[in-house]
């Protein structure tokens, strides 16, 4: 039908939207309850049973200082907004704990969204030059993981300064990397 | 003596109920009117008319996801994380995959409500069976044994008991 209007603006400080997806980095665990810190004014809390195949004895392996992905299932300015790592139909759907190593950083929402449309090129280039593996939070926070330090910083370099390159300046910076 | 002065009784006196057992209901019902005057005036409320809902037609969504129709944050490129680059072909493919569906459905050999309508037929079938008195029931039983009979002899002949020739 349509008739959907939003307002596009650019800022770097997140506040939680039920059903958006973000990276949590675990700061406690309190019982029951993971607290993740989201970028958000407050912290968010996550059931140790909202993971997929968690019960009460099967307890997931997460320790503090860890990486999440997980959405927001409650989250308004009245109360603390509420995580889980599990969908509607119970299923992970690749949410959860992101594995070891990689490198986590913080970019603008603006640059986020950019990344996250359909058609992106800045995301088809970066796959034609190494493997990797990306994890995009709507918290403006992004994971990578490559097989080398090395190429992980590369990308996480180019990520970053796409935010303020244009197009062309991006090419060539690519360019030049895939002729190293 | 006693009946000159009439004893002037207190109104909360009045009020308990065992002086109130003589009384009429008329003056019962009196009395408990004025109570409840006195109470609902004791109550305050706004003299003001009343406010109207205005509808509105307009649906608040905080979440950027349905306005620019985002892909999915997790992703993998060139066989690095082999679950995760399944996932994105499920995941990004969830769009398109709506349409595929709807053609499908005019491919089966039964359409939906073909289906629905033989099974609503029968069931309404077997369970007003169940509730038929006893009569009904036998004339239905006779009727479908009617309705087998003509093949039932050539079974039944088939059936006999043959006696083992020596």
């Amino acid at each position: 039908a349509g008739g959907a209007y939003w307002v596009d603006s650019q800022q770097k400080r997140y506040v939680p939207v039920k059903g958006d997806h973000v990276i949590g980095i675990v700061t406690a665990k309190a019982g029951d309850v993971f607290k993740l810190d989201v970028g958000g004014s407050e912290q968010a809390s996550l059931s140790y049973l909202a993971f997929e195949g968690a019960t009460k004895r099967n307890r997931p392996n997460v320790q503090v200082g860890d990486l999440i992905y997980g959405q927001f299932l409650v989250a308004n300015k009245d109360m603390e907004p509420e995580m889980v790592c599990i969908d509607s139909s119970g299923r992970s759907s690749g949410m959860g704990l992101i594995g070891q190593d990689g490198f986590l950083f913080k970019v603008s929402l603006g640059l986020i969204r950019k990344l996250l449309a359909p058609k992106c090129e800045i995301i088809q280039e970066l796959s034609q030059l190494y493997p990797f593996e990306l994890v995009l939070g709507m918290n403006g926070r992004i994971w990578v993981k490559a097989k080398t330090v090395q190429q992980t910083l590369i990308i996480v370099n180019i990520l970053e300064a796409c935010e303020y390159m244009t197009a062309e300046q991006r090419k060539q910076a690519l360019a030049k990397l895939s002729g190293n | 003596m006693a009946g000159e002065v009439k004893t002037k009784l207190s109104k909360n006196l009045l009020r308990m109920k065992f002086m109130q057992r003589g009384l009429d209901s008329q003056t019962k019902k009196l009395l408990e009117e004025e109570e409840k005057k006195i109470i609902s005036e004791e109550h305050w409320y706004l003299d003001l008319p009343d406010l109207k809902e205005k509808e509105s037609f307009i649906i608040e969504e905080k979440s950027f996801m349905p306005c620019e129709d985002l892909l999915y944050g997790r992703m993998s490129f060139k066989g690095f994380n082999p679950e995760i680059e399944k996932l994105m072909i499920q995941m990004n493919s969830r769009c398109k995959e709506e349409e595929v569906e709807v053609d499908d459905k005019m491919e089966a050999d039964v359409s939906d409500e073909e289906m629905a309508r033989r099974q609503y037929e029968t069931l309404v079938g077997t369970i007003g069976k169940k509730f038929l008195r006893k009569r009904d029931q036998r004339v239905l039983q006779d009727e479908d044994e009617d309705g087998d009979s003509n093949t039932r002899p050539s079974k039944k002949a088939k059936k006999k008991f043959l006696k083992p020739q020596d």
